[in-house]
């Protein structure tokens, strides 16, 4: 009796053995082997060739500084992080077809879209066809986010949106008008959607928090034009009080040059609002002084510790100095790490989704050093917005002011309402 | 689209009219002295030269390399050009050469793997990176004032220089032993080489020539438009333009092209800014249409 109840046991126990083994060999434990030893695959798309191709660089550069940390301090769960990129050279079809592949044969389970507008919005379709957690870390164009047509549940932006630019830029803007009694504006910008929405936007915020001020003549260079003169000329010939233009990249440093040819800095008072990028400013021979700009990314904005360590773990990984898309792409990356860490290293679109929707980070590109990505439209807020002017050295942009978050909430709502968007 | 009240205007006011017309030609005389390159090269060798841009981004190039350690415009612009015709008899002799007589889709991706090869030579060399040369500072002056307008004395000095390029152009083309010789070569080639002429080296020169011209104008305009792999292509198809409205072959033809769309932009963009290219684009379809061979060139089109 003993032994037959010893029997019954043994037997049972090699079926439920055999069962539970096979139902791990299933489901879980190859996967825990496999995870433990295989690292967290990240698919990046960017411009990595053409006149902007320093910015896609300046991208991986800026990762490479949040990759480098975590796989240092042993990776998530035993998981390293490795980055994946290719070369869509700026254009949407090839970013999409990219995008595709890097997950189906590099077995990338997340996806850091690091692309201008125009691609971004493809890469979207993407990630929300083969449902896999993207965050966007480049495009502006406020749409993306904020028309909830475009949103997706398991797809985030970390990266600086047109709209919170606009309000900022318009107070500050403003004031300066008021100050100086500028009326007369003119505008040049590149002759695509993001140089057409970003100078709409300003002059609307400018307009509306200094009434008074119109625009008396605008000029749109093609993207990449290599001459600027009839540009240039053009605003001569309208003799505004001041000049709003959203160029940027190696288009901005052409349009400086020549425009100081004729002197047109000093004629009247000029905005740029891309002009407060380092590789930007030192590749201008000549700054002129005394014009607005933007402050992109700038070690000493915010002027803290923690900034300028980040720079230095910048440089000492990259021969190209930071930009606006350096700081973005770090902070995509580390909303990712964040998130990974929060589902031990689980890649389900839906559980990162769950953890990232109104995450909040250290950062050293936050306004008090945190940034958050907003939970009700799936963006980035709280970010350093700064505006300053050029100086003729190092650092080459002073007076440097910060917009106030408060402020731009506020608009931003009201823009949303306006255009239907809540 | 049209603002015809805004040109209307500004031909109304000295200051624009000077502006407009001076900034149509400097866009004009840099456009063609690479067109004049485009257009020499074919009038002779009757080969398209899709890579003649890379030349002008090669010239650039030089020139920006030489003035970092000269510091003197003038001889960066002549290493610039020096350096372009070198680089285009390296092109033609090792490549193009091969194909001259074949298919033109052969001439065509022999070219663009040129420009691609070249385009990573340059990313190689000078980095991906956009550089500035800087306006040299004895240009640095504060700009002319004809009648109330602005005309940058650097501007002022390119237009001179260009147009004094493209007439000893001619002139070498016309009047010089050298010139006769290419113009012979390309009417009857085995007939020149029976005389005892080594038709290649010239053929070669030529090239050389035209690829020169484009790198001047690179070298001359690369203190004022920022330096990147890839920047001959924007000028190529504007180069093909003129090429097609002067007539291929035409450097007298490649001059006046060159500063009718010269002024087709600056005027344009007071008085039709969105339709710029349009209407350059337009000009070369009625040119192709009532004279197809092109303004300056007579016979039936090649």
């Amino acid at each position: 009796m003993k032994n037959y109840k010893n029997k019954i046991k043994r037997r049972s126990f090699i079926k439920v053995a055999g069962l539970g083994m096979a139902t791990t060999a299933l489901t879980g434990f190859p996967n825990i082997l496999k995870a433990a030893n295989k690292p967290i695959k990240v698919g990046v798309t960017t411009i990595l060739s053409g006149r902007v191709a320093i910015l896609g660089q300046t991208v991986l550069s800026g990762m490479k500084v949040a990759v480098d940390e975590i796989n240092n301090a042993g990776g998530i769960d035993g998981r390293k992080i490795e980055v994946i990129s290719r070369d869509s050279k700026a254009k949407p079809d090839e970013a999409a077809r990219l995008t595709r592949e890097l997950v189906n044969n590099e077995g990338c389970e997340v996806l850091l879209n690091c692309e201008a507008s125009g691609a971004t919005f493809a890469v979207n379709e993407v990630a929300r066809d083969i449902k896999k957690f993207c965050i966007h870390c480049i495009s502006e164009t406020s749409s993306l986010t904020a028309d909830p047509k475009n949103r997706v549940p398991w797809v985030f932006r970390a990266a600086r949106q047109g709209i919170h630019d606009a309000v900022g830029g318009g107070i500050f803007a403003s004031e300066i008008a008021k100050k100086n009694n500028l009326k007369k504006f003119a505008t040049a910008a590149p002759d695509y959607a993001y140089g057409r929405a970003n100078t709409a936007e300003f002059m609307e915020y400018l307009k509306l928090f200094s009434p008074g001020i119109n625009v008396t003549t605008q000029t749109w260079p093609k993207i990449f034009q290599p001459d600027y003169t009839e540009n240039i000329t053009a605003l001569l010939n309208a003799k505004p009080d001041a000049l709003y233009t959203c160029l940027w990249g190696g288009d901005l440093v052409a349009f400086i040059d020549q425009a100081s040819l004729y002197g047109l800095f000093d004629q009247f008072q000029s905005f740029a609002v891309n002009l407060g990028d380092l590789p930007i400013l030192t590749a201008i021979k000549k700054i002129p002084k005394d014009v607005y700009g933007g402050a992109r990314y700038h070690k000493d904005i915010p002027d803290t510790q923690a900034n300028e360590d980040w720079y230095n773990k910048y440089m000492a990984g990259s021969d190209v100095l930071p930009t606006n898309w350096s700081w973005e792409a770090d902070t995509g990356m580390r909303f990712l790490i964040d998130a990974l860490k929060k589902t031990g290293g689980d890649t389900d679109p839906m559980k990162l989704a769950k953890v990232t929707a109104g995450n909040k980070i250290k950062s050293p590109f936050g306004v008090d050093g945190t940034m958050t990505i907003r939970g009700e439209d799936h963006t980035l807020v709280n970010y350093v917005i700064a505006y300053g002017k050029t100086i003729t050295k190092d650092p080459y942009l002073a007076n440097i002011q910060q917009s106030n978050w408060k402020d731009i909430y506020v608009h931003e709502k009201d823009w949303k309402k306006r255009k239907k968007y809540i | 689209m049209f603002d015809f009240d805004a040109l209307i205007n500004c031909f109304g006011m000295a200051s624009c009219a000077v502006n407009q017309l001076t900034s149509g030609l400097i866009i004009g005389m840099l456009l063609f002295l690479v067109a004049s390159g485009l257009t020499l090269i074919f009038g002779v060798l009757n080969v398209i030269n899709f890579a003649h841009g890379t030349f002008y981004m090669v010239g650039a190039y030089f020139a920006f390399s030489t003035y970092l350690f000269t510091e003197s415009y003038l001889l960066s612009a002549f290493v610039g050009a020096l350096g372009a015709g070198i680089f285009g008899i390296f092109f033609e002799r090792v490549l193009i050469s091969k194909v001259y007589g074949q298919d033109i889709l052969m001439q065509l991706l022999v070219c663009y793997a040129f420009i691609l090869i070249t385009d990573d030579l340059v990313k190689l060399i000078w980095g991906t990176d956009y550089i500035a040369m800087g306006i040299p500072d004895e240009f640095r002056l504060a700009p002319f004032r004809i009648f109330g307008g602005y005309v940058p004395p650097l501007y002022a000095f390119l237009i001179i220089l260009s147009l004094v390029i493209g007439i000893l152009t001619i002139l070498l083309i016309s009047k010089t032993r050298f010139g006769s010789i290419v113009r012979a070569a390309a009417e009857n080639s085995p007939m020149v080489s029976a005389l005892g002429i080594r038709v290649p080296l010239y053929f070669a020169l030529l090239f050389g020539l035209g690829c020169a011209l484009a790198g001047i104008a690179g070298a001359l305009a690369a203190p004022v438009r920022s330096l990147t792999p890839g920047m001959g292509f924007g000028i190529l198809i504007e180069s093909f333009i003129v090429t097609v409205i002067g007539g291929m072959g035409s450097i007298p033809g490649a001059l006046i092209a060159a500063i009718i769309l010269g002024l087709t932009r600056s005027i344009g963009s007071v008085g039709f800014p969105l339709f710029v290219d349009g209407l350059m684009f337009l000009i070369m379809a009625i040119v192709l249409i009532f004279k197809p061979t092109g303004l300056f060139v007579k016979g039936s089109p090649k």
